[in-house]
């Protein structure tokens, strides 16, 4: 087109100062915490709690970045996500007991299928009944999503029994891998890996496929897609869906995590993904990775340095960055 | 093509936004072919009317024909299908994804054609230097255009500007009126453009509406009105070439 | 209603009011028995703490999920006074002026971050927040007693022991704290109403409106949520103190648990948010389900269908309750005083 005078293109500006953070973190807690070993364990624990967070939390910032619908019941999903799990157990006993990775992973997939199932289909119910009939009046979402939490934790003791019921790991996920002084768990590897996939899939479909445009375009302004003629309604109802199915997954990650299933697991989580939210950026992927990576990541640093203040450490932990950035680590940029 | 029937009336419409009485009974056609263009002083009511027409905010009374259907009631995505690209006042360009992915997304029907691409960077040589960057480096007239490319990144039966003008310098404005002369030229295309700038409106305005209170008070050629000294003072207060 | 001119504005809504007057005032002598005056004593107490939460939520229009964390530093702060200094008088008065200065500092702070952030994330981090500040009560074990909390004893005259009048009636030092419980609930109580209905409420009602409106007819948006902010945890601390004085207890589970929290919630949107009159409402309606609804579930859970009997189990009553929650939020969006007095 137009060739000679050469034109200087603004620079890319790349906001790579969140991505230092953990790094600096687990650098910073070396001296504090001495031994190395330790830390190591520390740190992958951290990671691995971290990864399971962000799945949990991950649909929760693209619901509420899309259609600014903050749903407080998001942690009935991650409740039932790992009762729905526990359910199958004794289907897949044969392969959680088989003392090989591929029949524990099998085991695992067919649980995660099943659980992502339920809360997607559940998801949809509760989106369509509850959700749907108070857009647009914040107040009256947060009432009426709390409200549909407190019943299904309600129904859960109903059908489960209020006391924890156990969960246990499939037989080769226990246990740790050794080298040298430094001890590794098995399963934290697995949940890393896991996470990893989720976070590197959710990437693609969001950068690559025109789904994933309308998504962040929606985010950004919800409106102006309507005008390009998109229903941005439908597209809403699919992350919801999606959402859930992730806060599905997220709860039987951490019910294997813990080891334990009780009925109020899924708030306590929720409280965290809260958390991880808010420093994140509401709508950012990205930035919910980093958070669920520092908020995990410090409660572990915490859990042995200053036992008491470990979620005292997360309130410190977002005030902090809010201080730095008010609406988050990546904030996205709003009409 | 002939005069027949309008591409788009509004009869008697009304809208209220929460308690405030906006449009008041608006009357409007746009014939086939040729730029309208929409004037009034602020307030009077002008990106209401767009956004009516676009579904943004529903009729409380009257209604919106565009090219023989109703879509007074419709839902703003079913309204874009029908034909009509919005350019809003704010651009609602998406400034964090790149200038490719804004006009991606703006082709509904697949990949953008290649013809039609390179007739935009001709247009406006901007955005093809920008094209992988994310759109939020953009300055505020190279943004004006990639709003107005995203609207021409496929044929459209009709579309609607809103203020394309405001807040830009001379030198752009230039360029922008280059781009719509053009887009004229092309057969099918009727513009209704909202502007506050008359240098932009007597150049390419082919008819003009004038609105004031919510209702329109002068439709006509635009060669009448900017001829019409007194008339141009009695509709807008002001002598119209003094205000650019 | 006495102080404010805020009349209940309904013949029902005046008439249940008085009702529930009524039976609160001669509790001791109308319905004989601890476990009636319990009762009364609870929504007492409730109707504050539940109406300094409409304060926030439905005069101001701030979705705060911490509200209960001032619940806890009142009833701790009267407690562990109590606990450590002796049953007196000026234990009462130190613990309560320390709570309450603890309250409003906290609450002053919380209301500032308020304002750097959108007011959902605000609800998002006041959960946060108020997680922490239960685990952390129920952590520092040695200075709170952790868990199990911190049983005391109360000054002389409001000890059973303590006989003023042995005919017509028993007026003992129970009936005496009741008493007190009483007063200082209904006191609370209209003060709330005279605040709501003075010209400060009346911007701050204009601000839960619109906020933009507010803001360019001049009010300082800031000060005006700082202090109901600071009003409504002095409430809920005051609120605080009386239950620990009447439990002789003081504890997490009791004062800080998400149940709480939860219940307060229930209790306003039930009652109706923005009305004052609805926290007495909601607080009755709540505790007198609480406490009976269970025996009348136990009768219907002894049937014989299979799952019948654990969804009508006693305890799980706040299951029909969050039921009746998510209907009155669609349903009746100003709650049964809203259908009461038949606004639209």
């Amino acid at each position: 087109m137009s060739a000679g005078k050469t034109f200087k293109l603004p620079a890319r500006r790349r906001d790579i100062a969140p991505l230092l953070l953990v790094p600096l973190l687990a650098l910073a807690a070396l001296p504090l915490i001495g031994s190395f070993s330790t830390w190591v364990t520390l740190t992958l624990a951290g990671v691995a709690m971290g990864m399971i967070i962000f799945i949990t939390a991950s649909g929760l910032t693209l619901v509420f970045g899309l259609m600014d619908v903050l749903n407080f019941g998001h942690g009935a999903f991650i409740s039932i996500g790992a009762y729905a799990a526990i359910v199958l157990v004794p289907l897949v006993s044969g392969l959680m007991q088989a003392d090989s990775i591929a029949a524990n992973l099998g085991a695992l997939m067919a649980l995660i299928a099943i659980a992502m199932l339920v809360t997607g289909v559940l998801g949809y119910a509760f989106e369509r009944i509850i959700v749907m009939p108070v857009y647009g009046q914040p107040l009256k979402q947060i009432l009426v999503t709390v409200g549909g939490m407190i019943v299904a934790e309600q129904l859960i003791i109903v059908i489960f029994g209020p006391v924890q019921l156990v969960l246990p790991l499939p037989t080769a996920f226990r246990g740790s891998l050794v080298f040298g002084d430094v001890a590794v768990e098995r399963y934290r590897l697995i949940a890393v890996a896991v996470g990893l996939v989720i976070f590197a899939a959710m990437l693609l479909v969001l950068n690559r496929t025109r789904l994933g445009l309308l998504i962040r375009a929606g985010v950004e302004n919800g409106e102006m897609v309507e005008a390009l003629g998109y229903h941005t309604r439908r597209l809403f109802v699919g992350v919801f869906v999606a959402g859930s199915a992730l806060a599905g997954l997220g709860g039987v990650m951490w019910g294997f995590y813990r080891e334990a299933l009780t009925p109020r697991m899924g708030m306590d989580v929720m409280v965290l993904a809260f958390i991880v939210v808010v420093i994140g950026g509401l709508g950012s992927v990205g930035g919910c990775f980093i958070g669920a990576l520092l908020v995990a990541v410090t409660a572990n640093y915490a859990g042995f340095l200053a036992p008491k203040l470990a979620l005292g450490s997360n309130i410190l932990l977002m005030a902090l960055i809010l201080l730095w950035r008010s609406r988050g680590l990546y904030p996205v940029t709003r009409r | 093509m002939s005069d027949g029937a309008p591409l788009l009336s509004l009869t008697g419409v009304n809208t209220h936004i929460g308690p405030y009485h906006i449009l008041q009974g608006v009357d409007l056609e746009v014939r086939r072919g040729g730029l309208t263009m929409l004037l009034g002083r602020n307030g009077a009511g002008k990106t209401t009317t767009l956004r009516t027409i676009m579904g943004m905010w529903h009729a409380s009374a009257g209604n919106v024909r565009f090219d023989d259907a109703d879509i007074t009631a419709w839902a703003t995505p079913d309204i874009a299908r029908a034909g009509i690209a919005y350019v809003p006042e704010n651009m609602g360009i998406f400034a964090d994804l790149t200038v490719r992915e804004n006009l991606l997304l703006a082709a509904r029907s697949g990949p953008i054609d290649d013809a039609r691409l390179r007739w935009i960077f001709g247009l406006f040589p901007a955005l093809e230097k920008f094209w992988p960057l994310t759109a939020g480096v953009l300055s505020g007239g190279q943004k004006q255009m990639l709003s107005i490319a995203r609207a021409i990144i496929e044929p459209r039966k009709l579309f609607l500007i809103d203020e394309p003008t405001k807040g830009l310098a001379p030198a752009i404005i230039a360029n922008i009126i280059a781009a719509f002369s053009e887009l004229k030229k092309s057969a099918d295309t009727t513009i209704l453009v909202v502007e506050q700038n008359f240098l932009f409106a007597k150049s390419l305005g082919d008819a003009v509406a004038v609105m004031d209170n919510g209702r329109i008070v002068h439709t006509g050629a635009m060669a009448e009105l900017a001829a019409d000294r007194d008339l141009q003072h009695r509709l807008l207060g002001l002598h119209l070439d003094q205000h650019q | 209603m006495i102080l404010s001119g805020d009349p209940p504005r309904g013949r029902t809504l005046a008439l249940l009011l008085t009702v529930i007057f009524a039976g609160l005032a001669l509790a001791p002598f109308l319905f004989p028995g601890m476990a009636a005056l319990n009762v009364a004593a609870k929504i007492c107490y409730f109707v504050v703490l539940a109406a300094s939460y409409d304060l926030l939520l439905g005069y101001t229009g701030i979705v705060s999920f911490a509200h209960t964390m001032f619940f806890g530093i009142g009833g701790y702060g009267a407690g562990l006074a109590l606990y450590n200094f002796g049953p007196s008088w000026s234990s009462i008065a130190v613990g309560t002026a320390a709570a309450l200065v603890l309250a409003v500092a906290l609450a002053l702070v919380i209301g500032l971050l308020s304002l750097r952030v959108r007011a959902i994330f605000f609800a998002m981090i006041t959960l946060a927040v108020g997680s922490a500040f239960a685990i952390l009560a129920s952590q520092l074990s040695s200075f709170t007693g952790g868990e199990d909390g911190r049983t005391f004893r109360l000054p002389e005259a409001l000890r059973p022991g303590f006989q003023v009048l042995n005919s017509p009636v028993a007026v003992n030092g129970r009936v005496l704290t009741y008493y007190l419980v009483f007063f200082s609930s209904l006191i609370l109580f209209l003060l709330m109403l005279r605040v709501v209905n003075s010209p400060f409420g009346r911007v701050l009602q204009a601000i839960r409106e619109n906020e933009f409106r507010a803001e360019a007819l001049g009010y300082r948006i800031v000060i005006y949520r700082s202090i109901a902010n600071c009003l409504a945890a002095a409430a809920a601390a005051l609120a605080g103190v009386l239950s620990a004085l009447w439990l002789r207890y003081t504890g997490p589970a009791v004062t800080l648990s998400f149940d709480t929290m939860l219940d307060i919630l229930l209790m306003v949107v039930i009652g109706g948010m923005g009305t004052l009159y609805g926290a007495v409402l909601g607080a009755t309606i709540f505790v007198l389900a609480e406490t009976y609804m269970q025996s009348l579930m136990a009768v219907v859970s002894h049937a014989s269908l299979p799952l019948l009997p654990r969804l009508f189990d006693p305890d799980r009553w706040l299951l029909w309750l969050g039921v009746l929650f998510v209907l009155s939020v669609y349903f009746f969006p100003f709650g049964i005083v809203g259908r009461l007095r038949k606004r639209h």
